[in-house]
């Protein structure tokens, strides 16, 4: 009885608590939902992140579809949202036409860098993912005993060939004759997961040689590591550190530091000091990188890092110069 | 010599892309020839696929996962004779409820025993199912032509694959030489005569929804437990319904259907195959053309070749018993 007592007690407590937060922070995923192990699920942990460190609220907010990102975005902000972070270039013009009419919550705009900003309130943030691709395009190459490598993107979209680009580039960088197979899942959002289909088109790039896979496809990538795993080849993951999903498989993964992005902005709209504006963010700025733990220790040799080290100092002095694919 | 390894792996992720389909048309063949509408085979096979994931990973064993996938899809094709055959449903809308029902509930169930919306934790190899090397494949291969196609073809797919190609043979031996399947088309042609001759058309409806239930459960439980490791939200990815539409297509005979299944199959892993590819003269063709050559390859086909599919008369009726 007193337990129970005690559990009452404490979720009215919870439930004050949560309505007498002064900050709190609202995600809106992209389509491939909030556990595709990447993209999606790198805001989440980083908003349980700010929940936890910075003393946050939470409040979620995932669409069937992308006609819906505008209304549950609004609903995210009369909800009391201070800082609302939307994932993706789909919600755009969610952001577009929600912020003005919030002047005082704060947004963050993920793969957005184009929309006029007539309430100052938004921080749009674009990466430069060819920058980061190149040097695990070196990675691969250096890898690959075939000479040859692959790369699944997701949906055909711009964004995606800038993944790509900086990946050929990176490779052929260090093996001019390397041969790369690119396979995109498909053209609608379906295409952020489908592992099945990015397992086979996995599959066909083995068939044919390649030794070292590079995905860049949301949820659908799941299905692109677990293949190569299966076939005994190496993968590359994206935006999140995914090494630990095939210890021994997974070469190591293109980060995407929107994990940084975030909390930067949280703990600054807290403090009173966010600013919005359009950040392109390379190397340079540290919004990329490529992940070094104990799961992927025994597969990449020191000699590697170093000729991986030496290309990021030159492309961060302007020496060594990526092409961005998504202007083509 | 790369053309040929490029062949070889062509026709074989034809035979494994086809085997979900192959299993959900032979399922959808059972309904259907009994005058039972199923399109809720996609529905089905995404709760197999979710449910056989689940078992697996609490059971240790792929079979025992399949095993619950089995009972599961059994009651799903019961509950939809339920609402269709006995309550006299229709049996469209029975459908689309389980299909809407099975996107929702995995997607929840998910959510609550794992703590993952739509994702199934990752089954370990005790947990899945592998591909088996053919007897005698490594010692065939440097035969010309026959010991590729044996070893490098045919051999190393999962055992769904053979299960499926084994199925094709059987579904027709039942439904055209056996008292059971004689039955079974009379009850979706004409079952008032079935019911005067003193055949339950009811039982008879029911036990091909069963037969239904048990063939859909090995599509699923191949997406999750074979070709991937886990269970994710919406894996069957209108698998259920290309089925219906080869089984449509292929006129509602297990031999067509079988090669109607296999130009899809055939067709996805060409697309796969194309993309970036260059082609002489034309250069290389955009993605989104190619990606659409099974849907047009589809159209073409069902107006220019294949004629008019005449359906089970009786199909889509539920049977009233007059009296």
């Amino acid at each position: 009885m007193k337990n129970f007592l005690n559990i009452i007690i404490v979720s009215f407590a919870l439930v004050f608590s949560t309505s007498s937060f002064a900050n709190k922070i609202g995600v809106i995923y992209d389509s491939g939902g909030k556990f595709d192990k990447s993209f999606n699920e790198l805001a989440y942990r980083t908003a349980l992140k700010v929940k936890d460190e910075l003393g946050f609220g939470m409040i979620e907010f995932e669409a069937a579809n992308n006609t819906q990102i505008e209304q549950g975005m609004r609903k995210v902000a009369d909800r009391g949202a201070t800082l609302i972070v939307g994932m993706g270039f789909a919600q755009a013009d969610a952001v577009a036409a929600v912020a003005p009419d919030y002047p005082d919550t704060k947004f963050v705009a993920v793969d957005v860098c184009w929309l006029e900003d007539p309430a100052s309130n938004i921080y749009q943030a674009c990466y430069k993912e060819h920058e980061g691709s190149f040097l695990v395009g070196m990675i691969a190459a250096m890898k690959s005993a075939s000479g040859k490598i692959g790369f699944v993107g997701g949906m055909d979209i711009p964004l995606i060939r800038k993944f790509q680009g900086g990946y050929e580039q990176g490779a052929q960088f260090v093996n001019p004759n390397i041969e790369v197979f690119a396979n995109m899942t498909g053209t609608t959002v379906e295409a952020w997961n489908n592992p099945t289909k990015g397992a086979e088109l996995t599959k066909a790039q083995i068939d044919k040689g390649a030794d070292v896979v590079y995905q860049a496809a949301g949820g659908t990538g799941i299905g692109v590591l677990q293949a190569a795993a299966d076939a005994g080849v190496f993968s590359i993951g994206v935006d999140a550190n995914q090494n630990w999903m095939h210890p021994g498989s997974v070469l190591t993964s293109m980060l995407k530091r929107l994990d940084l992005t975030i909390y930067e902005q949280a703990e600054k709209s807290a403090a009173g000091t966010f600013e919005s504006g359009i950040h392109i963010l390379g190397l340079a700025e540290g919004g990329l990188g490529y992940a070094m733990d104990e799961n992927n220790k025994g597969l990449i040799a020191p000699a590697m890092i170093a000729q991986v080290e030496q290309a990021k100092a030159g492309i961060i002095s302007g020496a060594i110069a990526v092409e961005d694919w998504s202007q083509q | 010599m790369e053309f040929m390894s490029d062949i070889v792996s062509l026709l074989s992720a034809t035979l494994r892309i086809s085997t979900p389909l192959i299993f959900a048309a032979m399922a959808g063949l059972f309904a259907e020839r009994s005058g039972v509408i199923d399109f809720g085979l996609e529905g089905k096979m995404l709760a197999a696929a979710f449910v056989a994931a689940t078992g697996a990973y609490f059971l240790g064993s792929p079979w025992f996962g399949l095993i619950l996938a089995i009972v599961c899809c059994v009651s799903l094709s019961l509950l939809h004779g339920f609402a269709s055959v006995t309550h006299k449903g229709d049996q469209v809308v029975s459908c689309v409820a389980i299909n809407i029902l099975m996107i929702g509930l995995t997607t929840a169930l998910a959510a609550a025993w794992f703590g993952e919306e739509g994702l199934t934790p990752t089954l370990n190899d005790d947990q899945r199912f592998f591909e088996i090397n053919l007897p005698f494949a490594d010692a065939l291969r440097p035969i010309p032509i026959l010991g590729t196609i044996y070893s490098d073809i045919i051999s190393g797919h999962y055992i769904f694959v053979y299960i499926a190609y084994i199925l094709v043979p059987i579904v027709y031996w039942v439904v055209f030489k056996t008292s059971f399947g004689l039955r079974l088309r009379a009850v979706g042609e004409n079952p008032s005569a079935v019911d005067t001759a003193g055949i339950g058309v009811y039982a008879t409806r029911y036990k091909a929804l069963m037969i239904n239930g048990v063939l859909v459960a090995f599509a699923g439980a191949y997406l999750s437990t074979a070709i991937n490791a886990n269970f994710f939200r919406e894996m069957s990815a209108g698998r259920g319904y290309l089925a219906l539409a080869a089984l449509i297509f292929g006129k509602w005979h297990p031999k067509t259907a079988l090669l109607a299944c296999l130009l899809f199959g055939f067709t996805d892993a060409l697309q796969i195959r194309l993309q970036g590819v260059e082609l002489p003269i034309i250069g290389v063709i955009p993605v989104q053309f190619i990606q659409a050559i099974p849907y047009v390859l589809t159209v073409v086909l069902l107006a220019g070749f294949v004629g008019k599919a005449i359906a089970p008369r009786a199909i889509g009726q539920p049977y009233i018993k007059e009296g």
